[in-house]
């Protein structure tokens, strides 16, 4: 009997020590899977909190135009309505000054609220859900080190049935899998923990992906889709012909995400915000993690075959050498009279993919407000392009863009008057 | 001969490509930055069909970076402005007022409107002696006694087309979403001034010639006044 239960103790106890040796193991790939680089855990604990923050962008999306920093209050215009960001302060009545550090780790991993609340994912915890409690708990402490603002936001402007928060339970069983982020183990720790930003904190999914009527990301390939109630395209990071980093090297995509300008391409719009708010203040090494992570992402399109392009016809040639004159008078002096551009200042427009993409309305929104890159460490005074939208009109504007769609070797569809109305629409 | 010609030939073609290869030569110059804003702001105020684009060449910086923080931070609204500036440090925009302030343009003739006595004398009792029972100080003990503005951020009011100070001060009047959301110093005189005043003094001042120069500062209750302007133009945030 004796025999017996030492036996079944032997096998219970090697059982757990089995299990505790694959749980440690579990846990150490963790941690060197996704842990700061060495140029961050030389941070203070304040420091490294802050530094996460910016990554997270929280104060982008936590500061009305103008307004206090993390007092909330930034309108986020989608398609179901308008979100009122929350006070993040710790602001006892107001803000979150009477969480617990578990209260805000149920907001980031499970996305709900101090009160049990369900958030809206305008809210990105479908992407922090990805984040470290360590890492969870460090931004927490940072938050509540912050001054308190007492500010209290307006409601959100939600549309029916999208205000009816129970609502979110069917949305939830169906789009959001909770879960922190799981290391690849045949992957690279650099690589590790690229992957760990890119899907957790940095929450690029939250634009650069189709969206479905829900508002849910429709999958976990990070094509590209149209922001939810705005007029940019944010371009599929698994294809090369849009964002993708295939064929780029690491020190160029490196450039591009941290001073938000680089040979081949720049940032603008919401992506250039993104740049401003977060990504320039990178370290070098997460910089160069999540570029080799990104460069690594398979490709979801199929890569499009060669094809002949036949010769044009009449009309088509008369409407592109209207738009070729319009880019004579109006564009040359700065991209060049062959779309060369000058690399890191104004960008070439022959063989550039922004121009060139499937969906037009980077390319249209640009010519009708100009824009400049944003102002980053490395690019303190950038240059811009100018609005062209009382310059010229819509159907001058058509005729332009679809010239240098089709100039210096590049083909893409031509654009119509109707097109640039449409893009003119809607918030920016 | 023949061969030199032919090399000759060559030699040029190539020169062609190159100069069609070569990245754009681009200047390293502010002027060459601000290409986007030359556009609408030339050296003098435009009229464009429905648009207005007010020169700003000359103006104070100091009151030159605080629009563009306005317009940036959405306390002033224009969309085409606001999206340029979406992503610009203070650091950038301060450089960049200081690059309109520093030029030098001539200042365009008054315009000629016909002025009746009694818009005359009203405006002119305006700017010169206020309306204490309203609280309105004279305009010119902010604006400087010549009008030419006082350093660092209160403008001058020389030299602007009256249906620009009309539009201004009947934006701040009516609350209006251009300019009329936030509360200042400005914005609380131009909310007690009648739409008569203010027709009155925005004619008044675009028939005077433009003379003078921007007085050094602020007395000390005209910037208690004016404190949240003042705090704007100080350390970048
Ligand atoms: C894309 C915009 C966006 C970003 C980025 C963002 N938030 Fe939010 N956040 C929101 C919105 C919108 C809500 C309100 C959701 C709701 O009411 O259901 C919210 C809610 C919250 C709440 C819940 C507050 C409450 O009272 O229930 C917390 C906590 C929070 N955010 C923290 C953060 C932190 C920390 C970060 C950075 C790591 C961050 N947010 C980044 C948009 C954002
Ligand atoms: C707020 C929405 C938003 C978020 C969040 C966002 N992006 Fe973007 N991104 C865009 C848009 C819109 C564009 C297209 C504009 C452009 O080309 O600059 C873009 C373009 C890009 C490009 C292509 C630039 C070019 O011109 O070739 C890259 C690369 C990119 N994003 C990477 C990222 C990464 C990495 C993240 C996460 C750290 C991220 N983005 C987060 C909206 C977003
Ligand atoms: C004063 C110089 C200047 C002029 C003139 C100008 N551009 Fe640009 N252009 C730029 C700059 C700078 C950018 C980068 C803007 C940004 O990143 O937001 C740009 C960006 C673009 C882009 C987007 C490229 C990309 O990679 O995303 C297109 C398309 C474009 N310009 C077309 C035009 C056309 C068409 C005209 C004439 C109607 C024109 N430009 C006139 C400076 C100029
Ligand atoms: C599309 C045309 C357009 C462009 C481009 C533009 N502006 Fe403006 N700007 C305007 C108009 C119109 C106003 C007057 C708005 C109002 O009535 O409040 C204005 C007003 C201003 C003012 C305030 C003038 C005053 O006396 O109060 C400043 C400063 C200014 N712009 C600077 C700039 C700078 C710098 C840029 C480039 C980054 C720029 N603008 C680009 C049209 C433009
Ligand atoms: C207490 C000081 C003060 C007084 C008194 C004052 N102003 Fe102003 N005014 C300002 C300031 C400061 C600004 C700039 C506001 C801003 O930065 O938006 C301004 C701006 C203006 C502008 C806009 C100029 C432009 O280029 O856009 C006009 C017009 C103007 N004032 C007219 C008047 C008139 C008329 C009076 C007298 C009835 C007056 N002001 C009295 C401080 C004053």
């Amino acid at each position: 009997m004796m025999q017996v239960r030492r036996a079944i103790f032997g096998v219970w106890r090697n059982a757990f020590l089995f299990l505790g040796y694959m749980l440690t193991m579990l846990f150490a790939a963790n941690v060197m899977a996704v842990n700061a680089s060495t140029e961050e855990t030389s941070l203070s604990g304040q420091q490294r909190g802050e530094y996460l923050v910016r990554v997270g962008n929280c104060l982008g999306c936590h500061t009305a135009k103008g307004g206090q920093p993390f007092a909330g209050g930034y309108r986020l215009s989608t398609s179901f309505g308008t979100f009122v960001t929350p006070n993040i302060t710790p602001d006892k009545e107001t803000g979150i000054g009477l969480w617990s550090e578990e209260d805000f780790w149920k907001a980031m991993h499970e996305g709900k609220s101090r009160d049990g609340r369900l958030l809206y994912p305008a809210f990105p915890y479908t992407d922090y859900t990805k984040v470290t409690r360590e890492d969870a708990s460090l931004i927490f402490a940072y938050l509540q080190s912050i001054p308190a603002v007492s500010q209290v936001n307006p409601s959100h402007e939600i549309r029916f049935p999208y205000n009816y928060r129970p609502l979110l339970y069917i949305w939830r069983t169906l789009f959001f899998k909770q879960g922190v982020y799981e290391p690849d183990q045949s992957r690279s720790a650099k690589w590790n923990r690229g992957a760990y930003l890119v899907q957790g904190l940095g929450h690029c999914n939250a634009c650069h992906i189709a969206r479905n009527v829900l508002g849910a990301s429709q999958d976990e390939t990070m094509a590209g889709g149209q922001i939810m109630g705005s007029n940019w395209y944010a371009p599929s990071l698994t294809s090369r012909r849009e964002a993708g980093g295939m064929d780029w090297t690491i020190e160029e995509i490196v450039a591009l995400l941290s001073s938000g300008v680089s040979r081949r391409a720049m940032m603008s719009g919401p992506m250039a915000t993104v740049v401003r708010q977060s990504l320039q203040y990178l370290s070098q090494d997460d910089a160069r993690a999540m570029a080799i992570y990104l460069k690594s992402l398979p490709e979801s399109n199929n890569v499009q075959p060669e094809v002949n392009y036949p010769p044009m016809p009449d009309n088509v040639r008369r409407y592109l050498a209207q738009g070729e004159k319009i880019y004579v008078k109006y564009c040359q002096d700065c991209h060049g009279i062959s779309g060369q551009g000058a690399p890191g200042i104004y960008p070439a427009l022959a063989d550039n993919r922004s121009v060139i993409m499937v969906i037009p309305t980077n390319v249209i929104r640009t010519v009708l407000n100009g824009g400049y890159p944003p102002t980053t460490r490395a690019n303190s005074r950038p240059y811009g392009m100018p609005p062209f939208q009382q310059v010229i009109r819509d159907e001058e504007v058509a005729q332009v863009v679809s010239f240098i769609r089709n100039a210096w070797g590049n083909h893409g569809s031509l654009v119509s008057a109707v097109d640039v109305g449409q893009s003119r629409e809607g918030s920016h | 001969m023949k061969y030199f010609i032919l090399i000759l030939l060559f030699v040029l073609a190539c020169l062609a490509n190159a100069a069609e290869t070569l990245p754009v030569d681009v200047p390293d110059t502010l002027a060459e930055r601000v290409k986007a804003c030359t556009i609408c702001h030339g050296a003098e105020d435009r009229h464009d069909g429905d648009s207005y684009y007010p020169r700003i060449a000359g103006k104070l910086e100091g009151y030159l970076f605080n629009q563009l923080r306005h317009f940036r931070d959405g306390r002033r609204y224009y969309q085409p402005m606001a999206i340029l500036l979406e992503n610009m440090s203070d650091e950038y925009l301060r450089e960049i007022a200081r690059y309109f302030a520093v030029l030098n343009l001539p200042y365009p003739s008054p315009e000629s409107i016909t002025l009746q006595p009694v818009e005359a004398n009203l405006a002119r009792r305006l700017v010169y002696s206020g309306d204490s029972r309203r609280n309105i100080p004279a305009c010119s003990t902010c604006h400087g006694k010549e009008l030419m503005g006082t350093a660092p951020f209160v403008p001058g009011l020389l030299g602007l087309p009256r249906a620009y100070i009309t539009a201004q001060l009947g934006g701040w009047h009516s609350g209006g979403l251009i300019r009329g959301k936030v509360a200042n110093c400005m914005a609380d005189i131009a909310k007690q001034l009648t739409y008569e005043e203010i027709n009155a003094i925005a004619k008044w001042l675009a028939v005077q010639p433009v003379s003078g120069e921007p007085v050094g500062e602020l007395s000390v209750e005209m910037s208690q006044r004016c404190a949240n302007l003042a705090l704007e133009n100080g350390e970048a945030r």
